[in-house]
């Protein structure tokens, strides 16, 4: 696959802004601004942009609680997510949710779900009722591996097979299940084999390579938009930060993290797109310095943001009025 | 006709009416329904619309929620609410938050139909009333179908609503023929009803209890005392204004459930009424529950699980006893 230089700047500036947002989110949550959970997707930019890059304005996608990459690549405004973990009403999710439930309709965003495995089925009646409705477009579900040992995993991808409906799996195995790694926690621990189980078709890739990626949602989502069959894709990356800020990472050795840095995948990137030429050094520092306004705007925005009036508590507790 | 062929026909009504409408449950197509409610719908609407699922209850209850969320409207059938805790994450945190945590972006208008209830020897497992645990949930409707009117037009109703709607119905009730109100065309999804006028006491119920209330009611006023049965019909959110209307005439209230005594529908209504009733009673109010115990095998043990005709008859009559001494 080749990129021109328009398209790999606009990859590279995304997986910037995802990373330096990541890095802002972790200083406002030092700061009290933002609270509760907060898991940063640091490391994994290469998931998000390459698989996002792949999908249509009209396609769905639904994701965990490690989502703030996800909507970014997916267009969501930062100041928007910003305003939504500062919990004010000019978040995405009016403030309601925080950083686990980034929820953007107008973007086909549906989350931001917090119980592991938990969207699964509900990405699945998405696909259902996409194929029902014959809009020709899919439902993408992001997910990690630790939530392929829960059980909603395994009725979801059967259901998927049975039903055959146009559902892209992506399975971001980044070894660990919060603190738990992957040997302790599948008994068979190349995900991308479970498929098979459910005559689901299945591809393995190096989620830290944003090209290989790129290609292989590519293949992925061309086979589910002209056969309608749903496919797992398995992402093999890492995260370079704790699981959330409460994490001691006691789990994993110091060591096995540099070694993993050493394949950064902004890094990797940028140095192939400045080799081949896409790009050069007074590029990449431009769109840096946009990405770091782009963010200040976005901090700015969510300080000056409101908080929602009190009596307004139970006003979305139900979706007709009247009711308490 | 039967309260079964009221829930048939409602199937049908609403699987006319909207070709967005699909029913997905287990055995609901090709078996003709555990219970027979679906019986020859598969072969009248076809297998698109008569969906049979696999045994996977968060699986398929998450997926009738996905389908609601993007624009179908499905009826999922749990085919009890025994097996609806394998569900309950996905109705919990999934149907009943989504419109909130999205800050009212997302809707997710699914009807869950969900039989449930005791009378058929079916042992612990199989005879639970859960009613209480699903009308804790904010964000849910949660209606109970204990007359066959509402048999026939509860699910026509809570099609119309924007919120996750379960709807309890009562597999003791199946076979029972009775009389439909011909009047009715259509019901709502937000209030309780008097089903017989009285002046003595107020008895609230709901479910398969309704039947027997209105039965001892029948009984009881040949014994000159005149009692008033509410059916509930919306144990979430509760029509208080219906139920203290009817304790502020008759200062008097037995409330009567299948489900277990504590922490059930009865404790909140007695509660409430406390609250806001408190001078209107002439006694502390009463209730009518569930035994606290798995329900057993056999018949008799059965049966005195549950508040009986005999039962409702004796706590009312009871009530006036205390006012003679």
């Amino acid at each position: 696959m080749h990129l021109d230089p328009e398209t790999t700047r606009h990859l590279l500036r995304q997986m910037i802004l995802i990373r330096r947002f990541e890095d802002r989110s972790a200083e406002m949550y030092t700061k009290s601004n933002i609270r509760g959970f907060l898991h940063l997707y640091s490391g994994e930019e290469a998931v998000a942009v390459g698989v996002m890059n792949t999908l249509t304005t009209e396609d769905a996608i639904l994701s965990t609680y490690r989502e703030h990459g996800h909507a970014l690549a997916r267009g969501v405004d930062a100041g928007s997510i910003m305003s939504e973990m500062f919990g004010k009403q000019e978040g995405c999710s009016r403030g309601r949710g925080g950083s686990m439930h980034l929820f953007s309709k107008q973007h086909n965003f549906y989350g931001g779900n917090a119980i592991v495995a938990g969207h699964l089925p509900v990405a699945v009646g998405m696909a259902l009722a996409a194929k029902k409705l014959h809009t020709n477009s899919i439902v993408c579900c992001f997910f990690g591996e630790g939530a392929a040992a829960e059980g909603e995993f395994h009725e979801s991808m059967n259901l998927a097979a049975l039903w055959q409906v146009p559902l892209l799996f992506v399975c971001e195995n980044n070894r660990y299940a919060m603190g738990t790694a992957l040997a302790f926690t599948h008994a068979r621990m190349d995900i991308e084999a479970k498929a098979a189980a459910y005559c689901i078709d299945a591809e393995a890739v190096d989620g830290m390579d944003l090209m290989a990626v790129l290609e292989a949602s590519t293949r992925a989502t061309e086979k589910i938009r002209s056969t309608g069959r749903p496919f797992l894709l398995v992402c093999n990356t890492y995260r370079f930060r704790a699981h959330s800020m409460f994490d001691a990472e006691l789990y994993r050795d110091k060591a096995e993290v540099l070694e993993w840095k050493k394949r950064d995948p902004i890094t990797v990137f940028q140095q192939a797109a400045v080799s081949s030429g896409m790009i050069d050094g007074p590029a990449i520092k431009a769109l840096e310095d946009s990405v770091d306004e782009e963010l200040q705007r976005a901090v700015a925005f969510s300080e000056a943001g409101t908080w929602e009036p009190l009596d307004q508590l139970t006003k979305y507790t139900y979706a007709e009025g009247g009711r308490t | 006709m039967t309260y079964r062929e009221a829930l048939k026909q409602a199937l049908r009504d609403v699987l006319n009416h909207d070709e967005r409408t699909f029913l997905m449950g287990e055995d609901v197509g090709r078996y003709g329904g555990a219970f027979a409610v679906s019986k020859g719908l598969l072969q009248e609407y076809g297998a698109d619309r008569i969906m049979d699922v696999p045994l996977s209850e968060s699986g398929f209850v998450g997926a009738g929620i996905g389908a609601a969320m993007a624009g179908m409207r499905p009826i999922v059938e749990v085919m009890t609410v025994n097996f609806s805790l394998l569900a309950m994450d996905q109705i919990v945190n999934n149907a009943a938050t989504l419109h909130h945590m999205s800050g009212g972006q997302i809707t997710a208008p699914v009807v869950i139909r969900m039989g449930c209830g005791i009378g058929r020897q079916l042992a612990a497992q199989h005879s639970h009333s859960w009613e209480p645990l699903y009308a804790h949930i904010p964000g849910l409707i949660v209606l109970s179908a204990g007359t066959h009117d509402d048999a026939r037009w509860m699910l026509p109703a809570a099609m119309k609503c924007q919120d996750p709607v379960i709807i309890f119905e009562y597999t003791s009730m199946l076979n029972l023929e009775g009389v439909m109100n011909e009047s009715i065309t259509s019901v709502d999804t937000r209030t309780a009803k008097v089903l017989r006028t009285g002046t003595m006491i107020s008895v609230i119920t709901y479910g398969s209890a309704v039947y027997k209330c209105l039965e001892a009611a029948e009984r009881l006023a040949k014994e000159g005392i005149d009692v008033e049965v509410v059916d509930l019909r919306v144990l979430r959110p509760l029509d208080d204004e219906t139920i203290l209307r009817s304790v502020r005439k008759t200062h008097r209230a037995l409330i009567v459930e299948d489900a277990w005594r504590s922490v059930s529908i009865s404790s909140e209504i007695s509660a409430r009424i406390m609250e806001q009733a408190f001078r209107d009673l002439h006694a502390p109010v009463q209730r009518s529950c569930g035994v606290e115990v798995p329900i057993p095998y056999p018949k008799h043990l059965e049966d005195a699980s549950v508040p009986q005709i005999a039962d409702i008859m004796s706590a009312i009559t009871k009530e006036f006893r205390h006012d003679r001494v």
